[in-house]
C-alpha cells in the first residue's frame, strides 16, 4: 500500500505506518504523568481483580452480558470515568487562564489547543450522550414492561463501540496528539494542510466507531418502544420518561448519519486527496460548518429531551401528583423533535447569509423555545398543591429548572441575529451552553443515577453526601459560569491561551474557583457511593419501591430479576403501578395470582467486546496509515459478526417454577410494603 | 400531532407485529412472494432504462428532460417503497409509513434548508464585477 501524499504524510513505513519513538511526548511533563497515573490506578485495579479471582465473574456476568440493565450501567460507568477525564480538562483550562495574564501561563499554546478540543469532545459524545443512553437503556425496558431491548446483542454491540471510541480518544494522550482544532473540527484548520499530525484523525475515527454505536442504540430503542410494550400500554400511557427517549431516539436515527456522512467527507479530504471542504480546488469549507450543525443542533435536544424525561419522573413522583398536562408534555416533545431540525444556521449567523435567512432562523429558534416554556410550566404545575418530598433528587431538578431557564433566555437573546453578531465567538457562548449543559443533561443525569440506582443496585443512594453534592455543584456552576458571560460581554473571546487585559483577571479567578467548587462537588459524589456502598445494609431497599414510585419500574424487586417482569403487567392506565398500587390497597389485597407460563431469553454473548477489539485495531491502524493492520482489523470485526449469525443456541429457557418462585418474593417484599396480608389471595 | 397520534393509537388496537411477522399471516406463499419481487426488478429496470433513453433522446423537448428525468426518479422510488420496501397502506403497517414519512420530512428540511443557506451565503459580498473594478 502507498501513501497517497508522500510529501504531505512524511516517511511511512509498511509495518508501523506513521507511528515511531517521535509519535509519544516524551517532552511534555504533563500528559505522560498523567497518563502514567491512570495506568498504574487502571493496573491496579485489574491486580486486585485478578488477585480476588473476579475475572469470569466480570466475565460472564457483565463484559459479555446482553441485559439491557447491565449494560446501562456499564454506559454510566464509562460516563462517569469520561466525566472525570473532561473536567480535568476543564480544571486545567480554568487554572491556565486565571495565571496566564500578561504571561504565557504554564501551558503551550500546543497543549492547551488540544485540551479544548478533547474536553468538548469528551463532554458531548461520552459523557453527556454516553450517560444518557445508558440510563434510557436502563429504565426504558422496565418503565415499558417488558423484558429487554428489541435487539439485546446488538446492544452489547452498541456500548463496547461507544468505549472503543473512548478508549481511541485517551490512546491519542500518549500516542501522537489529539485534534488542536476545537470540538467540532472545522475545515480548513482541520484538513491535512493545516493539520498534518494525527490529532483530527484519531478525533475522525474515535466519532465514527462510537457513533455507528450511538445509530445502532438509537435503532434498537426505537424499535423497543414502538414495538415492545406491554399488554395494554398505548402510545397514550407511556411514562413521560419513554416518550422523550421515543423523540430523543428518533432525533439519533434521523440526525447521526449526517455526522457520519460530513466526517466521512473530512475523512476522504484527509485521506485520498479530495476536495470536499478545501480551499482550492472547488472545496467549500462553509458546506461543512453547514452540515456538522445539521447535526449538531438536533444533538443538543438528543441530550436534553431525555434529561426532561428524568425530571418528569422525578417531579412527579416527589409531588406525589401525576405530571400536570402529560398530553401537552408530549405534543411539547414531538414538536421539540420536528423543530430541533429547523434551526441549526443559529450555530452560524455570523457566516454571511442575509436577512431572510438569519432572520428565518432567528425566528425558529426561538419559537423553539415556547414547547420547552411549556414543559417548564408543566412541572411547576406538578408541583403546585402537590406534597414535595425534597430529595437530593428533587434539588436536581428545582436546581435545573432554575438554571435551565437562564440558559434558555441567553439562548433566545443570542437567538437574535444582530445580538448574535456580537456576541459569536465569545465567552458569553460558552457561558450560554455550559449553562444548558451542565444545568440541564448533567443535573438531569444526576437526578435519574439517584432516582434508579436503588432499582439497579438494590439499595438508595446516601441522601446527606448527595445534597452535599447538589449544593457545591450549583454553588459551582454559578460561580464558574456567571463570570463568563461578564467576560463575554466584555469581549473575551474563547479558547484564548493567555491574554492582557487587566480587567478580565479577577472574573477569570472567580471562575476558577468555581471550577473548584465543582470539584468538590464530585468528591462529594465519589464520597457518596463509597459510603453508599459501606452502609448498604442501612440503606437497603427491599421493597422494589423506595420513592412510592408511579411507573412500572417500581412493580418489580430491586435488583430485578434479569427477566425483570416474570409476568407481563397488564397495563390498564397512565400510571400503571399507581393504579395496581391504589387497586391493591382499596380492596387490602394483592392483585390475583397469576397463570406462570416459561418464557425465552437471550444467552450473554462476547460478540459486542470481541468487534470492538477488532474495530479499536482498526481505528488505530486508520489513524496511523497501518494498512495491513486495518485489513486485520475490518476482517475481524466482519468475522465476528459472521459468527455470531451462524451461532446455534440464541436463547435459553426460564421455568415457569422459576417465574413463579421469583414472583413470590416479589409479591411478599409488597405485601410488607402496603401493610397488607401476605398473599392474601391463594 | 393529534391525527398522528390517533394514527398510532389505533394501530396499537389491532395489534402490530414485528418486521418479518406480517409474512406468516397473510399467507402469502413463497412463489407469490418472488414474483412480486421480480415484478418489481422488471418495473425498476424498465425505468432505469427509460431514463438512459430520455438522457440520449432528441425526441423530447431539450429543457423538459430534467423534468422527465425527475419524473421517472420519483417513480423509481415509488417503485422500490412497494416492492423492496414493503411499504403499503394496510394497518399493520402505520409504524413504517410513519418513520418513511419522519425521514422524508427529516431529509426535506435538511436539504432545503442547505440548499436556501448556501446559496445565500456571499449576501454580504461586493459582487465580483465591482470587486474587480476596486482592485483596479
Amino acid at each position: 500500500m502507498s501513501p497517497l501524499h508522500p510529501v504531505e504524510m512524511g516517511q511511512i513505513s509498511p509495518i508501523f505506518g506513521k507511528l515511531n519513538w517521535d509519535s509519544i511526548p516524551f517532552d511534555e511533563p504533563l500528559p505522560l504523568v498523567s497518563s502514567a497515573v491512570v495506568a498504574i490506578a487502571i493496573l491496579s485495579i485489574l491486580g486486585w481483580v485478578w488477585k480476588k479471582g473476579l475475572f469470569p465473574y466480570l466475565w460472564k456476568e457483565w463484559i459479555t452480558s446482553v441485559d439491557h440493565k447491565r449494560i446501562g450501567v456499564m454506559y454510566c460507568v464509562l460516563a462517569a470515568v469520561m466525566l472525570l477525564r473532561g473536567f480535568s480538562d476543564a480544571l486545567l483550562m480554568r487554572s491556565q487562564q486565571a495565571i496566564a495574564y500578561m504571561n504565557p501561563g504554564y501551558l503551550p499554546p500546543d497543549h492547551y489547543d488540544q485540551i479544548f478540543s478533547a474536553h468538548g469532545t469528551i463532554m458531548i459524545f461520552f459523557v453527556a450522550m454516553t450517560f444518557m443512553i445508558g440510563l434510557m437503556n436502563f429504565a426504558l425496558p422496565l418503565q415499558l414492561g417488558v423484558r429487554d431491548v428489541a435487539f439485546p446483542t446488538l446492544n452489547s454491540v452498541s456500548f463496547w463501540l461507544t468505549a472503543s471510541g473512548a478508549l481511541l480518544l485517551n490512546i491519542s494522550l500518549v500516542v501522537g496528539e489529539f485534534a488542536k482544532t476545537g470540538w467540532v473540527v472545522y475545515p480548513p484548520l482541520s484538513e491535512l494542510r493545516f493539520s498534518p499530525g494525527v490529532g483530527v484523525d484519531y478525533y475522525l475515527w474515535a466519532i465514527q466507531i462510537s457513533g455507528v454505536g450511538t445509530l445502532l442504540s438509537g435503532v434498537n430503542l426505537v424499535t423497543t418502544i414502538l414495538k415492545m410494550r406491554a399488554p395494554g400500554m398505548g402510545y397514550t400511557r407511556m411514562p413521560m420518561f419513554c416518550w422523550t427517549s421515543l423523540a430523543a431516539n428518533l432525533l439519533i436515527v434521523a440526525a447521526f448519519p449526517i455526522l457520519t456522512a460530513t466526517l466521512a467527507m473530512l475523512t476522504l479530504d484527509r485521506y485520498l486527496g479530495f476536495h470536499f471542504f478545501t480551499n482550492e480546488a472547488g472545496g467549500n469549507q462553509m458546506m461543512f460548518v453547514n452540515l456538522i450543525w445539521a447535526w449538531g443542533h438536533p444533538e443538543v435536544y438528543i441530550l436534553i429531551l431525555p434529561a426532561f424525561g428524568i425530571f418528569s419522573e422525578v417531579v412527579s413522583t416527589f409531588s406525589g401528583k401525576p405530571l400536570f398536562g402529560y398530553r401537552s408534555m408530549i405534543a411539547a416533545t414531538m414538536v421539540i423533535c420536528i423543530l430541533s431540525f429547523m434551526v441549526w444556521l443559529h450555530h452560524f449567523f455570523t457566516m454571511g447569509a442575509g436577512a431572510d435567512v438569519n432572520g428565518f432562523f432567528g425566528i425558529t429558534t426561538m419559537i423553539i423555545a415556547v414547547p420547552t416554556g411549556v414543559k417548564v410550566f408543566n412541572w411547576l404545575f406538578t408541583m403546585y398543591g402537590g406534597r414535595i418530598r425534597f430529595t437530593s433528587m428533587m434539588l436536581w431538578s428545582l436546581g435545573f429548572m432554575v438554571t435551565f431557564v437562564i440558559g434558555g433566555m441567553t439562548g433566545v437573546l443570542l437567538a437574535v441575529p444582530p445580538a448574535d453578531f456580537v456576541l459569536h465567538n465569545s465567552l458569553f457562548l460558552v457561558a450560554h451552553f455550559h449553562n444548558v449543559v451542565i444545568g440541564g443533561v448533567l443535573f438531569g443525569a444526576f437526578a435519574g443515577l439517584t432516582y434508579w440506582w436503588p432499582k439497579a443496585f438494590g439499595f438508595t443512594l446516601d441522601e446527606r453526601w448527595g445534597k452535599r453534592a447538589f449544593w457545591f455543584w450549583i454553588v459551582g456552576f454559578y460561580v464558574a459560569f456567571m463570570p463568563l458571560y461578564v467576560l463575554g460581554l466584555m469581549g473575551m473571546t474563547r479558547r484564548l491561551g493567555h491574554y492582557d487585559v487587566a480587567a478580565w483577571h479577577p472574573w477569570l479567578i472567580a471562575a476558577a474557583v468555581g471550577a473548584v467548587l465543582i470539584a468538590i462537588g464530585i468528591a462529594c459524589q465519589i464520597v457518596m457511593i463509597y459510603v453508599s456502598i459501606r452502609d448498604r445494609e442501612r440503606l437497603a431497599d427491599t421493597s422494589g419501591d423506595p420513592w412510592d414510585g408511579r411507573t412500572l419500574e417500581w412493580i418489580t424487586t430491586s435488583p430485578p430479576p434479569p427477566f425483570n417482569f416474570a409476568v407481563l403487567p397488564n397495563v390498564q392506565g397512565e400510571e400503571a403501578y399507581w393504579d395496581i398500587k391504589s387497586r391493591a390497597l382499596e380492596k387490602k389485597q394483592l392483585s390475583d395470582r397469576p397463570e406462570y407460563e416459561h418464557f425465552e431469553m437471550p444467552h450473554n454473548s462476547p460478540t459486542g467486546i470481541v468487534t470492538a477489539f477488532f474495530a479499536t485495531v482498526m481505528g488505530f491502524a486508520l489513524i496511523w496509515h497501518i494498512w495491513w493492520m486495518v485489513i486485520l482489523g475490518f476482517l475481524g470485526a466482519w468475522a465476528t459478526f459472521v459468527v455470531f449469525a451462524w451461532r446455534d443456541e440464541a436463547e435459553y429457557e426460564v421455568p415457569a417454577e422459576e417465574a413463579r418462585r421469583r414472583d413470590a418474593e416479589r409479591r411478599r417484599a409488597k405485601a410488607i410494603l402496603l401493610g397488607l396480608p401476605e398473599d392474601s389471595v391463594a | 400531532m393529534s391525527e398522528r397520534d390517533m394514527e398510532m393509537e389505533s394501530d396499537h388496537e389491532t395489534g402490530d407485529s414485528a418486521p418479518g411477522e406480517s409474512d406468516e399471516h397473510d399467507g402469502a406463499s413463497v412463489a407469490i412472494q418472488v414474483r412480486n419481487y421480480l415484478v418489481g426488478l422488471g418495473l425498476a429496470t424498465v425505468l432505469t432504462a427509460a431514463s438512459f433513453w430520455a438522457a440520449g433522446t432528441g425526441l423530447i423537448y431539450g429543457p423538459g428532460i430534467p423534468v422527465a428525468l425527475i419524473a421517472l426518479a420519483v417513480a423509481q422510488m415509488g417503485i422500490h417503497l412497494v416492492f423492496f420496501l414493503h411499504i403499503t397502506t394496510g394497518p399493520d403497517n402505520s409504524n413504517n409509513v410513519l418513520a418513511l414519512a419522519f425521514g422524508v420530512l427529516i431529509v426535506g428540511l435538511v436539504l432545503i434548508g442547505t440548499i436556501w443557506i448556501m446559496n445565500h451565503l456571499d449576501h454580504n459580498l461586493m459582487p465580483m464585477g465591482e470587486m474587480m473594478r476596486m482592485q483596479r
